[in-house]
């Protein structure tokens, strides 16, 4: 199968509204390069499986226009818009074999029978079930039944895929591996992938951009990497991973970092994200494992903190700390063999770099 | 494991484990018992036993022999195929067993029996009746004969001799429109026969119900299945207000709405569709049999298909127009085949409902609209031939019972859902 043969998309000024009166998506501008592998993330309800139903033709935009390759499409019905699709629940036809799934698409584009057997035997091989196709979908395991999913979304050699939590019913293991199996298919295929999930691993493991939704909005529209580092807004830190939030007031700015008091007249230097001006309210954004319970003279931060509960977990130990008044503080400390004493209830100073802050907007 | 496949297991205190099981669940098992048998008690008193002597009633012949005992005994050495009448001791038992039944005022009946296989013989049992106190001794034949001359009638010997078993075939020869002679079974006179037909348009009838219903209802159905749940809800009491109404009002407001002068015909001449002349002819015929029973069965067409749809999530149809499916091709192909089971439990119910129906048909069929079932009911209560209308009940039992057979073979009854 030929690379690079994907897709572009293009959403411009896309607003949609089910009852007239609230906007679920919000003017959604969005341009997805051929070959990429697009992921939206978000809460339930934020509007993600909303634009990818609107792409696939089974909901229309109550405003704005979508571009397939260039072509709007919004007036195309869903049969001829080549799109695969892979449903949360799979849609596998429970009445069909599955060699006869995988012949479905091909049938209905009148391809000839020795193509079609062909075609399905080469999408079942890539999914490793060559010896599965008399087998009903019901007699298959999930991870069978999700691959037979992936497999019919493919056979017709769509340009474009889309994937609605395609993964959410599988348990953890075997949904690790099919992430990566599906990374390898999109490797291998070229084409593109958008894919809707509310799990941020999976968003992580597999984009090459995600875009996180909240409220009808895309929060924030970057590769996984830039995400996990350099979170634009509260909600798109706490949603991404794990975070320390600390509240408190701007009180001096200097270039790109800025000062801020906390409620408890702690004084800590924040790398300046979201915040406008000196009096703004502002939420410090940490990552668990920045934070040093070995402070050195390169961490500008250093607050003291109670242990409040220690858990072991392996490659790591979490311990969870008062600190400037939020006992809801996590560190998270590589397990690299030192002994530390740490004890319950004991103080101790603990510090982290200003750049590894980030002062976003405030979130009450 | 090798042990267990030499030696069968026991528990630790030796006794063999499947004793122990059926010990431990048997308590269990009376329990279930008790919990049914309240309803087990009333079905087989007010239902199976009935139902088991109304089809006994079809074979059951022994009002023949219990009544003219002497004469079934004398009639054994006669042969009719001879063309001569029985000898006078055949008649002597005769007069011996008809006073005693005059005595016990039995002879009308059996003469309505016979009359069933013989007509005029019910009105020979009761003239004779009167005048056999005053029979004299000896000599009976000539004295039967001058009574009325059918008792010379070899026809009737050989019918006589016929019934005179306690068992008959005859009920079911003649629910099929055959009967039996000196030459044996052969069918009716043509102008004669009339359940045959009548079962092949109950058959015909019920087909045309079953599939009308099928199209009027699928739509429906799968309206009531896909729409927001507050539509459907009010849709679902639409669909369940018949139920709640009598039926015989129902039947009745189709009489209104499909006679010559009704309002159907009416609309139809006013919007100048049918000239005034050419009314069309909707009730006391097959058409007015089928619209009727058509809506008074639609509901249980509708709930099977209803619930089976309810199940089938949108996400299939969504699947094969992604994968570039029409939208008929996706209803054909994808659809309509995982609605099959509830197609088959709305078909078997409709089918088997309309196969036995009887109120409707009698209100609005006419005489061209009517069912076996309007037969029966005229067996059971104005011609008072329960042993014909067993067998025709019969009949039609091992009809339905055929084309479930028949079903289960070609649907497979594990396919169909009914809820």
């Amino acid at each position: 199968m030929a690379s690079n043969r994907g897709a572009s998309v293009r959403y411009e000024n896309v607003q949609k509204s089910y009852d007239g009166e609230t906007l679920v998506v919000k003017n959604l501008n969005l341009d997805i390069p051929p070959g990429e592998f697009l992921t939206m993330l978000g809460p339930s309800g934020s509007g993600k499986t909303t634009c990818l139903m609107m792409l696939a033709g089974f909901e229309p935009a109550t405003h704005g226009e979508i571009f397939l390759n260039e072509k709007p499409i919004n007036n195309v019905p869903p049969h001829k818009r080549g799109i695969g699709m892979v449903f949360q629940n799979y849609a596998l036809f429970p009445h069909m074999s599955v060699a006869e799934n995988l012949a479905f698409p091909l049938q209905v584009r009148g391809m000839g029978k020795a193509e079609q057997e062909q075609k399905v035997k080469r999408a079942l091989e890539m999914v490793e079930l060559g010896k599965f196709g008399n087998r009903r979908p019901a007699q298959l395991s999930g991870g069978q039944q999700q691959r037979v999913a992936v497999a019919r979304a493919l056979v017709f050699d769509p340009e474009l895929v889309l994937m609605d939590e395609p993964l959410g019913a599988l348990d953890k293991q075997l949904r690790e591996q099919m992430q990566y199996e599906i990374k390898h298919i999109h490797e291998n295929l070229g084409v593109s992938i958008v894919y809707v999930t509310h799990d941020q691993t999976e968003a992580l493991t597999m984009s090459d951009r995600v875009a996180v939704f909240n409220d009808g909005i895309i929060q924030q529209l970057s590769p996984p990497d830039v995400l996990y580092e350099e979170p634009k807004n509260s909600f798109v830190a706490q949603f991404i991973g794990e975070n320390n939030k600390l509240t408190g007031d701007v009180v001096e700015i200097n270039g790109d970092m800025c000062k801020v008091r906390l409620p408890d007249g702690t004084e800590l230097l924040a790398h300046k994200i979201n915040v406008s001006g000196v009096g703004d309210k502002t939420t410090i954004s940490l990552r668990p494992e920045r934070v040093e319970i070995v402070p050195t003279a390169d961490h500008q931060n250093q607050v003291e903190g109670k242990i409040e509960e220690l858990i072991y977990l392996g490659d790591h130990i979490r311990i969870r700390m008062n600190v400037c008044g939020n006992d809801e503080f996590v560190v998270k400390v590589r397990n690299r063999g030192e002994r530390w004493d740490l004890q319950q209830g004991q103080m101790r100073k603990i510090g982290w770099a200003a750049k590894d802050c980030k002062a976003l907007d405030a979130v009450l | 494991m090798s042990e267990s496949s030499t030696a069968p297991l026991t528990t630790s205190d030796g006794v063999p484990l499947k004793v122990s099981l059926a010990k431990a669940l048997r308590r269990e098992k009376l329990r279930s018992f008790l919990l049914i048998a309240p309803l087990l008690f009333f079905i087989l008193i007010s239902f199976v036993a009935p139902i088991a002597d109304m089809l006994f009633r079809s074979v059951e012949n022994a009002i023949v022999p219990d009544t003219l005992p002497r004469t079934v005994v004398a009639l054994e050495d006669w042969d009719g195929s001879k063309g001569e009448l029985p000898g006078e001791p055949v008649y002597a038992a005769l007069a011996a067993d008809l006073k005693e039944a005059v005595k016990e005022k039995l002879h009308t009946r059996l003469g309505s029996r016979l009359n069933y296989d013989m007509p005029g013989a019910s009105s020979m049992f009761r003239s004779t009746g009167r005048k056999v106190e005053k029979f004299t001794d000896g000599n009976y034949k000539e004295q039967f004969i001058k009574a009325d001359k059918d008792w010379g009638n070899i026809n009737f010997w050989e019918g006589l001799k016929q019934l005179s078993s306690r068992y008959t075939d005859g009920y079911f020869l003649s629910a099929i429109d055959m009967e039996r002679d000196s030459t044996g079974i052969h069918f009716k006179p043509e102008e004669q026969r009339i359940y045959l037909m009548l079962f092949g348009r109950t058959l015909m009838l019920s087909v045309a119900i079953t599939v009308s219903c099928l199209v009027l209802g699928y739509p429906v159905a799968w309206l009531l299945a896909n729409l927001p749940l507050r539509t459907s809800n009010l849709l679902m009491i639409l669909v369940l207000l018949p139920f709640w109404t009598s039926l015989l009002v129902r039947t009745s407001a189709w009489k209104v709405l499909l006679q010559d002068q009704g309002v159907i015909n009416d609309l139809l001449v006013w919007a100048h569709i049918i000239s005034n002349d050419n009314r069309l002819p909707l009730i006391n015929n097959q058409t007015g049999t089928i619209i009727a029973m058509t809506h008074i069965l639609l509901p249980f067409m509708i709930l099977p298909l209803f619930s089976v749809m309810k199940t089938i999530s949108p996400s299939y149809m969504r699947a094969a127009k992604s994968l570039g499916a029409t939208d008929w091709t996706a209803f054909w192909r994808v659809y309509f085949p995982q609605t099959i089971p509830g197609i088959g439990a709305g078909a078997i119910l409709v089918f088997i409902l309309a196969i036995g129906y009887y109120i409707t048909p009698e209100l609005v069929g006419g005489t061209s609209g009517i069912f076996i079932s309007n037969r029966i009911a005229y067996h059971i209560s104005s011609s008072l031939n329960w042993g014909l209308a067993a067998a025709l009940g019969t009949i039609l039992l091992g009809v339905v019972l055929l084309m479930f057979v028949l079903y289960d073979k070609i649907v497979g009854i594990d396919n169909v859902k009914l809820g």
